[in-house]
C-alpha cells in the first residue's frame, strides 16, 4: 500500500483495521441478529395467544359443576353440562395405555441397554425411532383393525383406544427409559456382579432402583404426550354423552374428543327472548374443556419435573 | 457417614437352600429375564409389522373392488375407483405438509440459533423450555385456536396476498378474485401445522448446533468473524445434514397431523395449488377422521386403504430422516 512509507499513518490504519469491522459485514451481522431475535418472538407469539385465549374463554365455566357433571340430558342452549364423563374416560383410557406400554417399554429399554448387541439391537433401535413417527391416526386404524379381527365389527370401546395410545406411547417410554438406564454408572453394575448377585437381580435391584426417578419422569412425560391425542380416539372409542366407566364395552367420552365434539356442535339457534338459552354454550364448553386438558398436561409435566428433582439419586462426585 | 446397608441381614433365601440349588435357580431366572427382554425387543418389530399387515388385510376389499366401490361408498363418486380418490388426498396431504415446512423451517433454525448462539447463557435453557411448551399443547386445542382465534386474524392478510400476489398461482383467488371468507383454507391449516412442528425441528437443530466443535468456533472468532459469520462459516456447514433430518422429522409430523386440518380446513377433492381458496384440498388423516364414524364396511376398508398410503409415506420420510441422523453420528467429528 501507498501508506506503508508514512509510519505514523500506517499504525493508525492498522489500528483502525484491527478495531473496526467493515461496515457492510457489520450491517449484515446486525440484520441477521435482528432476524434471529424475531424468529424467537414469532414462536412465542402463538404460544402466548393460544394460552391467553384458552384462559380468557375457558375460565368462565371452569368450576366444580363443570368438572363433576356429565352431558347426560343436556340439550340446546341449556346452561348446564360438564366434562366429568370425558375426564373419567381420559383417565381410564390413558391409565390402561400406561399399563400396557410401561412394562413393554421398560423391558425393551433393558434389552437395549443391558443385553442388546448385534443386528437385532440395531434393528430395534432403528424401528423404535421409526415408530415415533407413526401418525396417530394410523395407530388408531391399527387398533381398530386388530379388534375388528378379534371381536368383530362392533368393537368400539375404551380398551381399543388404550391399545392405540399404547402404540404411540411405547416408543416414547423406550427412548426415555433407555437414556435413563444408560446414565446408571457401570461401577454400580460391576460392584453388584462382583458380589455374586445374578444379572437379573442386579438389573432389578440396582440398575432400575438407581434410575427410578428418571424412569418415572419419562413415563409421565409419555403420558402427557398421549393424553391429548384425539384422532385415534375418534376412530376407536367414539363419543358419548353419559358416564361409562367400563373400558371393555361401549363408547366412552374423552376430553380431547369432547373439545372436538363441542366445537362441532356449533352455535345454538336460540328463540329470541329466551334468557336461559346461551347461543355460544357449545364453544364455551369446548374452551373450558381445552383449558382442563392443558392444565392436566401441565400438571403431569410439572409433577414429572418435581419427581426427577426430588428423587434422583444423590451422587457424590 | 456410616452406611446402614453394611449391617443389613444376608439374603433370606440363602440360608435354607443349599448353594448349588440357589445358583441353578438364579441361572434359570437369569435366562428367563434375558429371554423376556429379548422377546419384548422382538415384539416391537412385530408390532410394526402387524400395523402394516392389519392395514393391508383390512384395505384389501377396497383395493380389489375396482370401479364397483362407488356403489358402496358415498364419498367416492360414480365411476371413480379408489385410486382416483387416493391421488388428490395424497396431493393435499403433501401440499399441506410442504407449505407448513416452508414456513416452519426458517423460523425453527432462527429459534435454534437464538437459543444456541445468541441468547444470554443463563436465559437459554428457560427459553428453550418455552419452545418445548408448544409441543405439550394437545393438537385439538391447536385446532380450536386455529379456527376460532387465528383464522379471523388472518383474513385481512390473505385478502392482501390475493390482491397483490394473486398472479402467483399459489395465491390465486376464487372466481371473484377474492380469498375465501371465512378463511378455512389450506394456508391457514398449514400455518397451524407449522406452529405444531416448530418444537421438533427446533429441538433437533438446537442439539446439532450445540455440537459444533468448539475449536471451529474459536478459530472463526480468532480470525475476526462477526457472530453471523461464525454461524455461517462454522455452525451451519457443520449442521447441514442435521437440519435436513430435523426438517424431515417435522415433515413426518405434518403429514400425519389430523386435528388441526380437520377443524380448520374446508375440504375438497381437487388437484389444486390454490392455497387461499376453500374446498380445494383435503388431507388423508383429516379425511379418515371426518368419514370414519358413519362409514359402512366398504367405506371403512377404503379409508384404511388411504391410511395405508399415509403410513407408507410417513414411514419412508421418517426412515430417510433417521438414516441421515445415523450416518451423521459416525462421521460428525464431534464425538
Amino acid at each position: 500500500m501507498a501508506t506503508l512509507e508514512q509510519v505514523p499513518d500506517s499504525t493508525e490504519a492498522l489500528r483502525r483495521a484491527l478495531t473496526q469491522v467493515d461496515p457492510a459485514r457489520k450491517r449484515k451481522d446486525v440484520v441477521m441478529r435482528v432476524l434471529v431475535y424475531l424468529a424467537f418472538a414469532l414462536a412465542i407469539l402463538p404460544l402466548v395467544s393460544l394460552i391467553w385465549s384458552v384462559l380468557v374463554r375457558g375460565l368462565g365455566r371452569f368450576d366444580g359443576y363443570f368438572l363433576l357433571h356429565s352431558m347426560r340430558n343436556v340439550f340446546g342452549g341449556m346452561d348446564a353440562g360438564g366434562a366429568y364423563h370425558a375426564i373419567l374416560g381420559t383417565v381410564l383410557i390413558t391409565g390402561w395405555a400406561t399399563l400396557i406400554s410401561v412394562p413393554i417399554g421398560l423391558l425393551v429399554a433393558i434389552y437395549l441397554v443391558e443385553y442388546g448387541t448385534g443386528a437385532l439391537a440395531r434393528a430395534v433401535t432403528f424401528f423404535v425411532d421409526v415408530m415415533t413417527g407413526i401418525p396417530s391416526i394410523v395407530a388408531g386404524l391399527f387398533a381398530f383393525s386388530l379388534f375388528y379381527l378379534l371381536v368383530g365389527p362392533d368393537s368400539r370401546s375404551g380398551i381399543v383406544g388404550a391399545v392405540a395410545l399404547a402404540v404411540l406411547m411405547v416408543p416414547v417410554v423406550i427412548r426415555s427409559s433407555e437414556e435413563m438406564l444408560r446414565l446408571v454408572p457401570n461401577e454400580l453394575r460391576e460392584a453388584s456382579l462382583a458380589l455374586g448377585v445374578p444379572k437379573w437381580l442386579t438389573i432389578v435391584r440396582v440398575v432400575l432402583r438407581t434410575a427410578v426417578a428418571g424412569l418415572t419422569t419419562g413415563v409421565m412425560i409419555a403420558i402427557a404426550r398421549v393424553i391429548g391425542e384425539t384422532a385415534p380416539l375418534i376412530i376407536t372409542v367414539g363419543a358419548s354423552n353419559s358416564i361409562n366407566n367400563n373400558v371393555f364395552s361401549g363408547n366412552m367420552m374423552t376430553l380431547p374428543v369432547f373439545v372436538y365434539n363441542q366445537y362441532g356442535s356449533g352455535l345454538v339457534a336460540c328463540t329470541p327472548g329466551d334468557a336461559s338459552c346461551i347461543p355460544t354454550i357449545n364453544y364455551d364448553r369446548a374452551w373450558t374443556a381445552a383449558l382442563t386438558l392443558i392444565l392436566l398436561v401441565m400438571l403431569l409435566n410439572l409433577v414429572a419435573r418435581g419427581v426427577s428433582r426430588l428423587f434422583s439419586p444423590k451422587t457424590r462426585s | 457417614m456410616a452406611s446402614p446397608t453394611l449391617t443389613s441381614t444376608p439374603h433370606p433365601a440363602a440360608e435354607p437352600t443349599p448353594p448349588g440349588a440357589s445358583r441353578a435357580k438364579d441361572r434359570g431366572m437369569d435366562r428367563g429375564f434375558r429371554y423376556l427382554s429379548i422377546a419384548s425387543g422382538v415384539l416391537i418389530l412385530l408390532v410394526l409389522a402387524a400395523v402394516a399387515a392389519f392395514l393391508v388385510v383390512r384395505a384389501l376389499p377396497a383395493l380389489k373392488a375396482g370401479d364397483a366401490i362407488s356403489q358402496d361408498v358415498g364419498w367416492i363418486g360414480a365411476g371413480q375407483s379408489l385410486w382416483t380418490v387416493i391421488g388428490p388426498l395424497v396431493f393435499g396431504t403433501v401440499l399441506a405438509a410442504i407449505a407448513a415446512l416452508a414456513m416452519a423451517v426458517p423460523v425453527a433454525i432462527g429459534i435454534a440459533l437464538f437459543i444456541s448462539h445468541y441468547a444470554p447463557r443463563r436465559l437459554a435453557n428457560g427459553l428453550g423450555y418455552l419452545v418445548d411448551l408448544l409441543a405439550a399443547i394437545p393438537s385439538v386445542v391447536y385446532g380450536l385456536w386455529g379456527v376460532m382465534v387465528l383464522a379471523p386474524v388472518l383474513q385481512p392478510v390473505w385478502d392482501f396476498l390475493v390482491r397483490w400476489l394473486g398472479w402467483i398461482p399459489l395465491f390465486a383467488g376464487d372466481s371473484n378474485g377474492n380469498a375465501s371468507n371465512p378463511p378455512r383454507v389450506l394456508l391457514t391449516a398449514a400455518l397451524v401445522l407449522a406452529v405444531m412442528i416448530l418444537p421438533i425441528i427446533t429441538a433437533v437443530s438446537r442439539e446439532v448446533f450445540l455440537q459444533t466443535p468448539r475449536l471451529h468456533e474459536e478459530a472463526a472468532l480468532a480470525l475476526g468473524a462477526t457472530r453471523w459469520e461464525l454461524v455461517r462459516m462454522a455452525v451451519l456447514p457443520f449442521a447441514r445434514s442435521g437440519i435436513v433430518s430435523a426438517a424431515m422429522l417435522g415433515l413426518g409430523r405434518a403429514l400425519g397431523e389430523t386435528m388441526a386440518v380437520l377443524m380448520v380446513l374446508s375440504p375438497g377433492m381437487l388437484y389444486s395449488f390454490k392455497l387461499l381458496v376453500a374446498s380445494q384440498q383435503q388431507t388423508i388423516a383429516a379425511n379418515i377422521a371426518a368419514k370414519f364414524a358413519d362409514a359402512n364396511a366398504m367405506g371403512v376398508s377404503a379409508l384404511i386403504a388411504t391410511g395405508l398410503a399415509l403410513f407408507v409415506i410417513t414411514l419412508v420420510v421418517n426412515m430417510a430422516a433417521r438414516a441421515i441422523v445415523a450416518r451423521r453420528k459416525d462421521f460428525s467429528g464431534a464425538n
